[in-house]
């Protein structure tokens, strides 16, 4: 079929794709690539459930197109964990059981991580500022609020 | 089994799949040969549909079918019928217009199904429905839900006029009369509980996909109870036989009460499958979900209070007029009377209680349960008037409500309206979270803020829920068109592991680990040979579903009684093997012994020999160790608790900062305190929504102005402080757990405690009352016409 070739590198490894010219990053990511950790919550970038790091930066997938994809590096929830080994905040997101439904929580995980990279060491209020791109309707975000927290004393330490 | 039983907090065994990314919800599905739908929808709140021409659309690159109402009543569809009949006050029946799944005659609020568009892409999709040529009549929408009932509003449906769909009263008019007559003081409040949209983070979806092999319909489906969804598509909307109809609900993001019901959508896609003979696949994308999800609360309620010199409640009088929006939902007539008025006892000893709701249509969205459905707004004006009388009186609040709790000794309580509390201890839960937040040093804090320029407030609130519904006979009884038992099934395998099959959905409420718990705890299993299975009525014998904080009560439960028919066939199976007697053979920790003896077989050697029935009595006694239990709740749960807050208020700008809050629950025995802490919290955050941000709001015309994040506020972490929870316990008498449900007690408590703090901390410039959502420009304005 015709459409738009992009070359992309998702969680390491490099990635090709066709696409179309209005499909977005979230599309070619859940529907050509079959990488359906990020959710689309609402489509205008509102709550944050598409959350990936596209060069280093964090961006809701729905706001992105594929097309413009071309040449980046990408992070989505797949590529968190190493092998089966994972990252110290989905270890403290199990620990503490901050998710429920689970369908926000690969956003989460995603802005959390992005927020550590950026500040290692937030206080609470800053984890609460920092994280309220994403909604949860289920956890009334404490348990993620302590996950984050203590994932981030955790890498610190390491 | 203490580190995984009941009581421990176990890590949730559906995390690791969620924190990977590798959740199979409904959207991460897709079926071979998929088409794809979208909705043409009414922009209109009310008209008339002259005609639909679909010639342009159906045109349109891609586009494989487009549907209408006629369509529908060519094809002789049903109604989405609403499962709960009230009786009006007069006796007659209440009206019941219909509501057929793609609207042929008139369209009725904006957002309303007019028809549907299947095509090669969701693109393709989306365009073609713009070529869907709707001839509407505009007629004058009725939107307003003070007016809707009054002579001259626009009739919405011909089957109700006057827009009334039932005139409902509860408890002893003339006795509270009376009561009112001998009053000391009567408390006096007009108060609105606002229209919520339920807002799941994983908007509705649907596949639909017809077999034409074996001419079968497989429905998956964001649904909190997949059998009721085979049942009403089968037996009402009538698209297949039960046998021919498998309705599978994977993981699903959230529910909060808005994926209980069977909506158009998930019919439409049914029977389109057919038509077009490939699976059809819709996704609600968040304007949708906003325009469809049935919202809830939308209460007008005036209340009044009788209480005599000392306090004490005599008489509680309630008037409220509820919105249904423009069709009845499937459980809309529930909410406002048998989830409402049935909870005006609250945890007080009120001698009498009348309530009359009068229930009415509109052109806006259908309107049912939302987490919590009808015990929120029951709270809310209770522990509202509660507070207004403490106010008026000169009683302190938590002092008005001492004197007037039920008794812990007073159990069983028959209240004034219905129902029977079989437990609970409130003054416990009060007084607990009162000193967990320091009430008594409250002043010297609210002093403190106001040298800071802030006004500070504490509110607190003791709410009642019934949960666990509920003995078939009382709600058949009551109206209710469905039985509300569960079926559990715990079926062993050979090698000893453990199937659960239930008929609960876990949408968040972690059955998958707190059900494993119980079966681990019960029959010696370890926690990680057990499975849970739910969401499948192609797996799963039967099942009512998960909504109104009836999984465990109810749910777990039937899996309680089908472990005990396990270990009952067990023990004969043992006694076979042990060559003893079966009432000499005990079970315990995963052993069956011959009593006062070493001799044991394990359950799973049990398990192996019903599998492998080598030596097996099978004269008396099948193979197989594989038991089906329904269970029937003798009575409802009832937890209850004590929510305390408190907040500042900064004088310039109106914005309410919550600053702590406390959470004392009764939930009886509790299975995982993790899970529950969870649940506590996020049901508190719910509430806040509802009380601070959240509304649904509606222009004249009936155009919905909250249609989008960016209109409707929802509650996000910043928002909210940490929520410190913790518990009191008396035990539910009648179900074999001892457990009460805890989902919704949250929603429940939250919006009554935190808007008696903020009208606490407005009191010293004479605010009295202040409506929800309590939202910044509406406090700077109490503020500014109160000084």
């Amino acid at each position: 079929m015709s459409g738009i070739a992009v070359s992309t590198t998702i969680n390491g490894d490099a990635v090709e794709f066709l696409c179309q010219a209005e499909e977005t990053l979230l599309d070619v990511l859940r529907d050509r690539l079959g990488l359906t950790g990020a959710k689309e919550g609402c489509g205008t970038g509102d709550c944050g459930a598409c959350s990936v790091i596209v060069d280093g930066r964090l961006v809701c997938a729905c706001l992105v197109l594929g097309a413009e994809a071309e040449g980046s590096s990408i992070e989505t929830i797949e590529g968190m964990a190493d092998g089966d080994k994972l990252h110290p905040l989905q270890e403290k997101f199990l620990e503490h059981a901050a998710l429920q439904c689970g369908v926000c929580t690969p956003g989460f995980l995603m802005a959390a991580k992005d927020l550590l990279t950026r500040n290692p060491d937030p206080t609470e209020e800053e984890i609460r500022f920092g994280l309220a791109g994403n909604l949860c309707r289920c956890t009334g975000y404490d348990k993620i609020v302590r996950a984050v927290q203590d994932a981030a004393r955790v890498m610190k330490g390491a | 089994m203490a580190d995984t039983g009941i009581g421990a907090s176990v890590r949730r065994k559906e995390d690791q799949r969620f924190i990977t990314g590798r959740g199979h919800y409904t959207d991460d599905l897709n079926r071979p040969g998929q088409a794809y739908a979208f909705f043409v929808r009414s922009p209109h709140a009310h008209a008339r549909i002259k005609s639909v021409n679909t010639a342009a659309a159906a045109r349109s690159p891609g586009v494989i079918g487009v549907f209408t109402g006629q369509d529908v009543a060519a094809d002789k569809l049903g109604s989405i019928p609403c499962g709960w009949g009230v009786t009006q006050k007069d006796g007659k029946p209440m009206n019941a217009p219909p509501h057929m799944p793609l609207a042929a005659d008139k369209a009725r609020y904006v957002g309303d199904q007019v028809a549907l568009v299947v095509a090669e892409t969701y693109n393709q999709a989306r365009d073609a429905a713009e070529k869907v040529v709707v001839d509407y009549e505009v007629l004058p929408a009725s939107v307003d839900l003070a007016a809707t009932a009054k002579k001259g509003a626009p009739v919405i449906h011909d089957q109700a006029p006057n827009n009334v769909c039932f005139v409902w009263g509860l408890g002893d008019e003339a006795a509270t009369k009376a009561a009112f007559a001998k009053a000391h003081h009567v408390a006096k409040l007009n108060l609105v509980n606002n229209r919520v949209i339920p807002n799941a983070i994983e908007p509705r979806a649907a596949i639909g996909d017809f077999d034409t092999g074996d001419d079968s319909y497989t429905l998956y489906v964001t649904s909190q109870n997949p059998h009721l969804a085979r049942l009403v598509i089968s037996a009402f909307v009538q698209i297949a036989p039960e046998s021919k109809l498998r309705v599978v609900a994977p993981d699903v993001g959230g529910g909060f009460g808005s994926k209980i019901f069977i909506y158009a959508e998930e019919c439409v896609v049914t029977w389109a499958s057919r038509k077009v003979g490939r699976p059809v696949k819709w996704t609600a994308e968040r304007f949708e979900s906003f325009l469809s999800d049935a919202h809830g609360r939308d209460h007008l309620t005036h209340v009044e209070l009788a209480l005599d010199k000392d306090g004490k409640f005599l008489g509680l009088r309630v008037d409220t007029t509820a919105n249904m929006g423009a069709y009845l939902s499937n459980f809309a007539s529930a909410i406002p009377t048998y989830l409402y008025g049935t909870l005006l006892q609250g945890v007080y000893t009120t001698a009498a209680i009348y309530c009359e709701v009068t229930s009415v249509f509109t052109n806006t969205v259908p309107v049912d349960a939302v987490r919590g459905a009808g015990r929120p707004e029951a709270t809310y004006l209770i522990e509202r008037i509660v507070d207004v009388a403490a106010s008026d009186m000169g009683i302190d609040r938590a002092e008005i409500r001492r004197r007037n709790f039920i008794a812990a000794i007073a159990f069983p309580y028959q209240t004034q309206v219905a129902l029977q509390y079989d437990s609970g201890n409130y003054g416990a839960s009060l007084e607990k979270a009162l000193t967990m937040i320091d009430y008594a040093g409250f002043e010297k804090r609210r002093k403190e803020a106001a040298g800071r320029g802030k006004l500070r407030g504490i509110g607190l609130a003791s709410y009642i829920e019934a949960c666990g519904i509920a003995p078939s006979q009382v709600v058949g009884s009551l109206g209710a068109g469905v039985g509300l038992y569960e079926a559990g099934q715990v079926r062993f395998d050979a090698t000893g592991n453990v199937t659960v099959f239930t008929g609960s959905h876990t949408h968040g409420q972690s059955h998958e680990t707190t059900f494993a718990q119980i079966v681990s705890d019960y029959l010696g299993v370890p926690f990680e040979k057990i499975e849970v299975v739910h969401g499948d009525s192609g797996r799963i014998p039967f099942g009512m579903g998960t909504y109104g904080s009836r999984s465990l009560a109810v749910g777990g439960s039937a899996i309680v009684r089908a472990m005990d028919k396990v270990i009952a066939k067990g023990r004969r199976i043992a006694a076979h093997l042990l060559e003893a007697s079966e009432a000499d053979i005990e079970f315990k920790a995963g052993k069956f012994s011959v009593k006062g003896t070493d001799r044991a077989k394990t359950i799973g050697e049990i398990a192996f020999a019903a599998y492998v029935p080598h030596n097996y009595p099978l004269s008396e006694l099948e193979p197989g160790l594989d038991e089906t239990a329904f269970y029937d709740p003798a009575n409802f749960t009832f937890p209850a608790g004590t929510h305390v807050c408190e907040v500042e208020i900064d004088r310039d700008t109106g914005v309410v900062a919550v600053e702590r809050w406390v959470a004392v629950d009764d939930f009886g025995r509790i299975i995982n305190p993790m899970v529950v802490a969870g649940q506590v919290q996020g049901g508190v955050a719910h509430g806040v929504g509802q009380a601070l941000c959240e509304a649904a709001v509606y222009d004249k015309s009936g155009q919905l102005l909250t249609g989008s994040y960016m209109d409707y506020c929802m509650p996000r972490a910043g928002d909210l402080p940490s929520i410190e929870v913790d518990t009191t316990v008396t035990l539910c008498t009648h179900n074999p757990l001892g457990v009460k449900g805890c989902g919704e007690t949250g929603a429940i408590a939250a919006p009554a405690t935190l808007i008696n703090a903020i009208v606490d901390a407005l009191a010293p410039l004479g605010v009295k009352h202040i409506e929800m959502p309590a939202t910044s420009q509406r406090v700077w304005q109490a503020i500014h016409s109160a000084s």
